[in-house]
Formats: C-alpha cells, sequence, structure tokens
C-alpha cells in the first residue's frame, strides 16, 4: 500500500451501512413468507425439467439483490439431440421480494 | 409489579452477560429489588461476571425440575443485599429447560423482586427463545458492526412472533444497547455511528456503552462494573440506560473520557 492509498481511502461506515440495508429488506421479507427469488428459482428449474432432462450440476444460478430490484440469472444446459446448444434463461429479472 | 426483562443479541460476544450484571446492578443500586437469570445453560458465565462462582449450590434447572426451591438456588450478592443471582447449570442438558417450568419459576420470581433481568445465550435456540418467552421488555444489545446489527435484526422479529406477548397480540417493548462503541472512530467514518444503528433496527435507544478498559478490569475481578467502578464512563452509561429503564427521561449523552495528563501533552488518549 502505498502513501497515497493512505490519503485515498474511503471511509468504510457508510458501505457497512448500504450493504446493511439491502440485505435486511431481503431478510425481513424471506423470513415467513418464502424468499421470492428462492421460489423462482426453483419454479423455473422445475418447469425446464418437465420438458428437458437436467443435470443438476449444469446449471448455474447467479443472484444478485440490490435495493431496487434483483437479478436471477440461470443458465441451463441441455443436451443437443432436444434442442440448440443452448437454452438461456435471462434475465430472470424479478423486482426485489 | 415486577418487570421481567430480558438482556439478548443473537450474537455472542456483544456484551449480554456484561450488560446484564451492569443493568441489574445499577438498577438495585438505584434501591430496587432486582434478580439477575442465567438461561446459558453449559455455559454459565453471569456467576463469574458478578464474582459469585464459588457460591453456586443450586442452579435454575434444579429449581424447574423441583430438585431444589427458589430461593436456595438464589445467590445473594455481598456487595447489595437487594440484588440476587439465580445461576445455570454447567453440566446439566439444556433439554431439561421445559417451557411449563420455566413459566413457573418466573411467576414464583415475580412475587419476590421488581426486575427480573434474564441473560440470553447467544443464537437463537431453545435457551435463547425461553429466555425471551416471558419477557415483558428485551433490551437488545448490538455492536457497532454488520454482522452483529444483522443479528439483531434477526432477534427483533423472534421478540415480535415467538414470546408469550406477542402471542397474546401485545406489545413488547424492545430497546437498543449500543455496546463497545468507539466515538472517535465512528466519527472517523470507520464505525457505524449512533444514528446508523438506531435508523437500520428502528427501536428506541436505552443507552450508548463505550469501549472501556473499566469494563474488562471489572470482569477480572467479579464486579459489575457498576459497582466496582461507578465513576467511569461505561459505568454511568450504564447507570443511565438503567434509570432510562425505570422509566427516567435521562437525555443520552456520550460522557467524553476525561482526557489524561499524557493524554492531553500528546493529543491522544493514553492507553491505560
Amino acid at each position: 500500500m502505498s502513501l497515497l492509498d493512505l490519503f485515498r481511502r474511503r471511509d468504510s461506515a457508510p458501505v457497512a451501512r448500504d450493504r446493511l440495508q439491502v440485505l435486511l429488506q431481503h431478510e425481513r421479507s424471506a423470513i415467513g413468507n418464502n424468499d421470492l427469488i428462492t421460489r423462482l428459482h426453483e419454479e423455473i428449474l422445475a418447469v425446464i425439467a418437465r420438458h428437458v432432462e437436467v443435470d443438476r450440476d449444469k446449471v448455474q444460478i447467479k443472484l444478485d439483490r440490490g435495493s431496487v430490484a434483483s437479478t436471477l440469472e440461470i443458465d441451463v444446459e441441455v443436451p443437443s439431440p432436444a434442442l440448440p446448444a443452448r437454452v438461456s434463461e435471462r434475465p430472470a429479472e424479478a423486482v426485489g421480494g | 409489579m415486577a418487570e421481567v426483562v430480558v438482556v439478548t443479541s443473537g450474537k455472542g460476544g456483544v456484551g449480554k452477560t456484561t450488560s446484564t450484571a451492569a443493568l441489574g446492578a445499577a438498577l438495585a443500586q438505584g434501591g430496587e429489588n432486582v434478580v439477575v437469570v442465567d438461561f446459558d445453560v453449559g455455559l454459565r458465565n453471569l456467576d463469574l461476571i458478578m464474582g459469585a462462582e464459588r457460591r453456586v449450590v443450586f442452579d435454575l434447572i434444579n429449581v424447574v425440575q423441583g430438585d431444589a426451591k427458589l430461593h436456595q438456588a438464589l445467590i445473594r450478592d455481598k456487595r447489595l443485599e437487594n440484588l440476587s443471582l439465580m445461576p445455570a447449570s454447567q453440566t446439566r442438558d439444556k433439554e431439561a429447560l421445559t417451557e411449563a417450568g420455566v413459566a413457573r419459576v418466573i411467576e414464583e420470581m415475580r412475587e419476590k423482586f421488581d426486575w427480573i433481568i434474564c441473560d440470553s445465550p447467544a443464537g437463537i435456540e431453545r435457551g435463547a427463545t425461553l429466555a425471551m418467552r416471558h419477557a415483558d421488555r428485551a433490551v437488545v444489545v448490538t455492536n457497532p458492526e454488520v454482522s452483529s446489527v444483522r443479528d439483531s435484526d434477526r432477534i427483533i422479529g423472534l421478540l415480535d412472533s415467538k414470546t408469550a406477548k406477542a402471542e397474546k397480540g401485545q406489545r413488547l417493548s424492545k430497546h437498543l444497547l449500543l455496546t463497545r462503541y468507539d466515538p472517535v472512530r465512528a466519527q472517523r467514518g470507520e464505525m457505524l455511528k449512533t444514528e446508523d444503528v438506531l435508523e437500520i433496527l428502528s427501536i428506541p435507544l436505552l443507552g450508548i456503552i463505550p469501549e472501556s478498559q473499566d469494563v474488562l478490569r471489572a470482569s477480572n475481578l467479579g464486579a459489575p462494573v457498576t459497582i466496582n467502578s461507578p465513576a467511569s464512563v461505561a459505568a454511568r452509561a450504564y447507570a443511565e440506560a438503567a434509570k432510562r429503564l425505570r422509566g427516567e427521561t435521562v437525555e443520552v449523552s456520550l460522557p467524553a473520557e476525561r482526557p489524561s495528563f499524557f493524554g492531553k501533552l500528546f493529543g491522544r488518549r493514553a492507553v491505560a
């Protein structure tokens, strides 16, 4: 770390506050009434599984919880005979639940 | 009318036991009849902080199971005659704490004391839910640090849903006790400020306890800080918090450490 970094260092407390606000907004709604994002994730996979055989290891899920909106990204690798190489469910976007 | 207060936090190591001892002693110093109850079965420590670890004969589980009478298990403080301790069991399984048994013991204590302060174990398991079960009020102990604030939020959710009061549709009043606060670091933007924590948790503030050498010294010696060094910043903050708990209006101040000679000389706080 150079001397310059020492002066450039940003206050960390506001970052802590913002992270907590976003996190708790989600946790408060998640407890008791089942998290929307988790439910979406499971239901989308169930629908796909009805049509093609899904290898759970070939499913990639990315989640980014934001204060205004969350994104749920589901990449499913479908075996080639059934369909062209890849079905991409993206983005399955949901307003923060 | 007796008040049952649970001192809780979710996270461990934030100062529940220290705060139970200090608040209990401060209330007793104000003339109230107080019992502090350790609910941390298997990991009891309130006896040690109160300096009564060598006087434990019976414990909460003995009383819950009817093997000992309430008065046999209570340990009266040697410094304050209106302060008592109910120790937790160190060896028994916490499953022995039954809901009905705890309810009966709390009822019996309500007849003897003005204040019943329950020191909750960390976590959200049985011991913690039983400690809060019969509370009229809760003191949520929080450090100005992300994981502590998150866990406090979770505990507040449980206080609003899993307590006897909440189930009856009554309001359980919750108070925030911010501990290990460092005003200098908060001012520099290195630590969450009081306003930040209050805004996030949105429960009223009971007090701010600054990080202090005196707290560790008091626990080393086995005395609540309000007894061991009543003039210290931490003890005064606890005494003020106890007054607010009794319903007095005391403005929340953050008493500054009186700068020592060397502190003044070098422009920073001298390390004790």
